[in-house]
């Protein structure tokens, strides 16, 4: 196998920047190992075929001697609910297959600026609907650990696609966890920045006032250098915040030199007993408590007495927001239609094209948001969801007077079987329960690795959280515990990842 | 209905089945959700975010049309329409 | 179309009847693009002739992705057009999503403002035509973004109804509205028709003044829904009756329309509850052609708007400061205004009254900053001009700029035009020929001022008729006339009769 999808993309970035590969070669080593394993893992949903040229293009400007930005030539994969001018963009949903944006998400044109090669789009829960990819139009994604197992979602397929080393960097975004949740189960790195940290425009609404968009890559490191890329204010998207943000790449670098670990506050969360999570995940969580510990971090319990009303509000504000934000998959101006027999009104087709081009999941949460927002329930549920998220804000305000970040398991167990759950919502819905707080307070989340559950032998995230704007802070622990984790193992814990199918060549 | 998504039968039970499930486990928001807290409708607080009245780029002509399921004489084409306009 | 109504007679009605108004008036702001995108505004004249489907952003047809933002300049404009009504300007007001599907509009929602409108709780001081005041209260004043525009096609009269197909242009999709709903209207009695006109009149006179909408009705820059509901009268001492139910008559677009209107309503409405019918509540649609109104969308499940806090867009809360400066930049109120001009310009009540009735004010005013005098100016406008545009079915203010009004005056007053020629030039001017100065170069139309032309003109005049000039030296000097219209004939109209006749009387002393 070629070493070149091993390598970091801070590592790669180095050897692009000295001349030792070129754009070329790491883009078509990645295409490579794409073609191998991804009819296995099929964390795409489609290539991107103009890549070799984007690459070239990279490897041209640099022969000619221009300043090109440290990142310039490394690939990078691209959740499919960001719009591309040069992709389709499908969000996961057959109502808008083929659909081509006029223009790109400005985290996409961020990215290309930087010379970031696209190399495709990514799978992921229709509408980003869904915390297992199993809800993608187009078929499920495949843990790369266990192709038996789902990858977590919605999304799946940048969580797959780096741990299966067919991108070194990709975007996801992370609505109740759909960043950080895929990171746990795939032993890979996930940021959810603070809300408005990174531009949303271009990023197919779910619930607007919970997505957000964010690194998905195998280091914190890594995460900070496209961070880095992709952050800073927007004026298209009017919750972006004007804050002169610190480079995320130097806080990690900062970060893994340890020592900030010294008398860091570590909350631990009274309410989430170990008893609520599976015993490995549990295991692995008080393994790195200890850790940090021997690191010389303080464990301190804290009370976030409100964080259990968090997913009951969260599945108001969710569905409510998307029914809205979904409304425009009409049959009208672009995407899928359905006109049945006879002579249909317009109104006919519309209802056939969401009958048609929407899935199950898709339409439950249709339904149950509309009913959110009508007459006579507004206040009671959307309303009163909306007050939960200012006590969990408040809660959150207590904890970081005490604590300078939150740890939590990142899920409360490991990926499960493909079908496990998919006939069970509410299931499904409980596994986000530790990263639904930070998208209802827009505060910043990160997950990174911490081991394998020793029942199942699969991956495990922790989570950290820290107040909002306070980003950099995540990527200093991160990457400090993330460094002394990776000395515990010896090596990355993707190392200890099974040989995927057509991946030994 | 609201949603304008056309459902059959099946559909109704089996979407509105589990429907009754979440919304039971939505009662419990009310439990917190006390007159005296104020609702969040935006995680980070802001106020006057505006854009100045200056013409940017538009879309072409062609860009416009370009994912239309029908279209004629450079506009979108739909089938009748049943309602008024609101 | 729905069979004619059976109306009451109007004074009869209002006997049994007490009218209750209401009006929701949509206006078009001006600004250089939309509410929530950069793209350019087509209700500013600068964009009005667009093609369809050109003036558009990606939110503007809901493109997948794509987020509004939203217009300085627009939210200005709303200020001061709530500070003109005599509202209250919000501490924080927010935007709000309007949920319901129809093809034009691109998210299927609309945005707007529900809960927390940037202005509420006014008053508009109107003039009726016999100079009465009514003060109508206003309850609120919101911003939002219009729809995109229908075209029905394959039907009989380009209406919705029978239509085989329709094609949607979303050009106007996002341009800022300002929405100005009354409260309720008590009292006005038999001149409810006349009240209705006046408001919906005073409201176009303000956002004129304050810049913020071309204001044009037939534009649709400035859209009026009417309420109308009717109470019975009870005996003196007793319980008012409670209110009946209102009918909402939708995109009334002229003037007169709405005083019709308002009127059909009140008559139509009378008929039915005398009849010992109710009244539905609905919407109905005003025909201009037949000046009745037909039944339209019955209010319904589908009104549940589902109305949440647009979560795209942060509270709008305007600072102190910015209040004030936007109050200190108000213009007159419309008729505090109109009692100064009327004054200034020492017109009869009729006179201004013309000039009013033919919403000529502003071009009264600017002709006379021009340098013309008030009765000239109003000559001008009220007569020729206003002739001119009807015969072309237009505004008088579309035919001719007060400038070039002023100038056409000014070369009368120097002697180079005389009335009948200037009625030539001003034909020329509409017709673009260029200024006063440059269409009576074009055409040569300018009054013969060289004597010596006319003295050789009149030499063959009394050539012809020679006992004339015995005539005049005998003291009968009305006896010049055949002479004076000799020489206009001559000169072909574009001589200076008095300066013939001058000429003539000066010959005759010799
Ligand atoms: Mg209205
Ligand atoms: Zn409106």
């Amino acid at each position: 196998m070629s070493d070149i999808i091993r390598w970091t993309a801070a590592e790669l970035a180095d050897k692009l920047s000295a001349g030792e590969v070129s754009s070329r070669e790491a883009t078509q080593a990645h295409l490579d190992r794409i073609a191998a394993v991804d009819g296995d893992v099929h964390a795409f949903l489609h290539v991107n075929e103009g890549a070799l040229a984007a690459a070239d293009a990279i490897d041209t400007a640099r022969a000619a001697g221009e300043r090109l930005h440290p990142l310039a030539g490394v690939p990078l994969a691209i959740k499919d609910v960001l719009v591309t001018t040069d992709q389709p963009t499908t969000s996961g949903s057959k109502i808008l297959e083929g659909y081509m944006s006029p223009y790109d998400a400005t985290v996409v044109a961020r990215a290309r600026a930087a010379g970031l090669v696209p190399l495709g789009k990514t799978n992921m829960d229709e509408f980003a609907m869904g915390s297992s990819t199993e809800h993608s139009a187009y078929g499920p994604t495949r843990n790369p650990w266990d192709l038996d197992r789902v990858p977590g979602g919605s999304g799946g397929g940048s969580a797959a696609a780096v741990a299966a080393f067919e991108a070194p960097l990709a975007l996801g975004s992370d609505t109740g966890g759909s960043i950080r949740q895929p990171a746990h189960v795939t032993g890979t790195v996930g940021i959810k920045p603070t809300y408005g940290g990174v531009s949303r425009y271009g990023a197919i609404a779910l619930a607007s006032s919970l997505d957000q968009v964010g690194p998905v890559t195998r280091t914190v490191l890594d995460s900070g250098l496209l961070h880095d890329v992709i952050g800073g204010h927007d004026p298209k998207d009017s919750t972006s915040l004007t804050d002169a943000w610190p480079s995320f790449a130097e806080a990690a670098r900062e970060g893994a030199r340890g020592d900030v670990l010294k008398g860091l506050k570590v909350g631990v969360i009274k309410e989430l007993p170990d008893s609520g999570f599976q015993a490995g995940v549990a295991a692995s969580f008080r393994a790195s408590l200890d850790l940090l510990e021997a690191n010389g971090a303080e464990i301190v319990e804290i009370s976030t007495p409100h964080f259990e009303y968090g997913v009951a509000a969260y599945y108001l504000i969710l569905p409510a927001e998307a029914s809205s934000n979904l409304a425009k998959f009409d049959s009208v101006r672009f995407g899928l239609r359905v006109t049945p027999d006879g002579n249909p009104t317009v109104e006919d087709v519309m209802s056939a094209t969401r009958e048609a081009g929407f899935g199950d999941e898709v339409k439950r949460r249709i339904i149950l948001g509309t009913y959110a927002l009508s007459a006579g329930y507004y206040d009671a549920y959307y309303g009163s969801a909306q007050k939960v998220r200012t006590l969990i804000q408040r809660d959150f305000d207590n904890a970081f007077a005490e604590v300078d970040v939150i740890a939590t398991p990142s899920a409360p167990t490991t990926a499960f079987k493909l079908g496990a759950k998919i006939d069970d919502p509410l299931q499904m819905y409980l596994n986000d329960v530790t990263t639904i707080p930070a998208n209802l307070a827009g505060v910043p989340g990160i997950s990174i690795p911490s081991g394998l559950a020793e029942e199942d032998g699969m991956p495990v995230g922790i989570q950290f959280l820290a107040p909002a704007h306070e980003d950099a802070r995540l990527y200093r622990v991160g990457a400090a515990l993330e460094t002394a984790l990776v000395d515990s193992w010896g090596a990355p814990l993707l190392t200890r990842a099974p040989q995927l199918p057509g991946g030994n060549r | 209905m609201l949603a304008r998504i056309q459902l059959n039968d099946d559909e109704v039970t089996r979407l509105t089945g589990q429907l009754d499930a979440i919304v039971d486990n939505i009662a419990k928001v009310s439990e917190v959700a006390t007159p005296d807290v104020a609702a969040t409708s935006h995680p980070i607080p802001l106020a006057n975010v505006f854009r100045p009245d200056v013409v940017g780029e538009t879309l072409t002509h062609e860009q416009v049309l370009l994912n239309a399921p029908d279209a004629a004489d450079g506009r979108f084409r739909v089938t009748a329409i049943l309602g008024e306009e609101q | 179309m729905a069979a004619a109504a059976k109306l009451m007679d109007f004074d009869k009605a209002l006997e049994m009847f007490e009218p209750v108004l209401g009006f929701e008036v949509h206006i078009e702001l001006n600004t250089n693009t939309k509410m929530f995108s950069d793209a350019p505004n087509p209700a500013n004249e600068k964009y009005h002739a667009a093609e369809p489907n050109t003036l558009i952003a990606p939110v503007d047809m809901g493109l997948p992705g794509a987020m509004p933002a939203v217009n300085e300049t627009a939210i200005r404009s709303s200020i001061s057009l709530g500070l003109a009504l005599g509202c209250s300007i919000a501490e924080s007001s927010r935007f709000a999503r309007k949920n319901y599907f129809y093809p034009d509009l691109g998210k299927n929602y609309q945005i707007s403002q529900y809960d927390e409108p940037i202005a509420y709780q006014g008053s508009v001081v109107v003039e009726l035509e016999d100079g009465t005041l009514v003060t109508v209260p206003i309850e609120r004043a919101h911003m939002e973004e219009d729809a995109g525009k229908l075209t029905h096609m394959g039907g009989a009269t380009g209406r919705i109804q029978g239509a085989e197909y329709s094609l949607v242009d979303y050009n106007r999709a996002g341009v800022p509205l300002v929405e100005i709903v009354t409260d309720i209207i008590y009292g006005t009695e038999h001149r409810a028709p006349e009240v209705a006109k006046a408001y919906v009149s005073t409201i176009r006179d303000i956002v004129r003044s304050l810049g913020i909408s071309e204001a044009r009705l037939e534009r649709g820059n400035l859209r009026c829904d009417a309420n109308v509901s009717l109470r019975p009268r009870v005996a003196e001492g007793e319980e008012p009756a409670p209110l009946g139910t209102r009918t909402e008559t939708k995109n009334v677009n002229s003037m007169r329309s709405v005083e019709r209107a308002v009127r059909h309503e009140i008559q139509r409405q009378a008929q039915i509850l005398a009849d010992g019918g109710t009244i539905i509540q609905e919407t109905r649609h005003w025909h201009e052609d037949t000046g009745t109104t037909s039944p339209g969308r019955p209010k319904s499940d589908a009104d549940d708007y589902r109305y949440f806090p647009e979560p795209d867009l942060l509270p709008v809360q305007p600072t102190a400061a910015l209040i004030e400066e936007l109050r200190a930049e108000l213009p007159e109120q419309p008729v505090a205004r109109r009692r100064r001009l009327k004054a200034e310009w020492n017109f009869t009540d009729l006179e201004f009254q013309d000039v009013r009735n033919g919403a000529l004010i502003d071009e009264v005013e600017a002709t006379i900053a021009a340098g013309a005098t008030p009765a000239a100016a109003r000559k001008w406008w009220t007569g020729e001009v206003s002739r001119l545009a009807n015969a072309q079915g237009k505004d008088a203010a579309v035919l001719i700029s007060p400038e070039n009004v002023a100038a056409l005056q000014k070369l009368i007053d120097e002697g180079t035009l005389t009335d009948k020629l200037a009625r030539q030039v001003l034909e020329g001017v509409i017709a673009g020929e260029g200024t006063p100065q440059e269409v009576v170069e074009g055409r040569g139309l300018a009054v013969v001022s060289d004597d010596g032309a006319l003295i050789a003109a009149i030499d063959d005049a009394l050539a012809a008729q020679p006992d004339v000039m015995a005539k005049i030296k005998d003291g009968k000097v009305q006896a010049a006339g055949a002479v004076i219209g000799a020489v206009m004939k001559a000169m072909k109209g574009q001589a200076d009769a008095a300066r013939v006749r001058e000429l003539i009387l000066e010959r005759a002393a010799q």
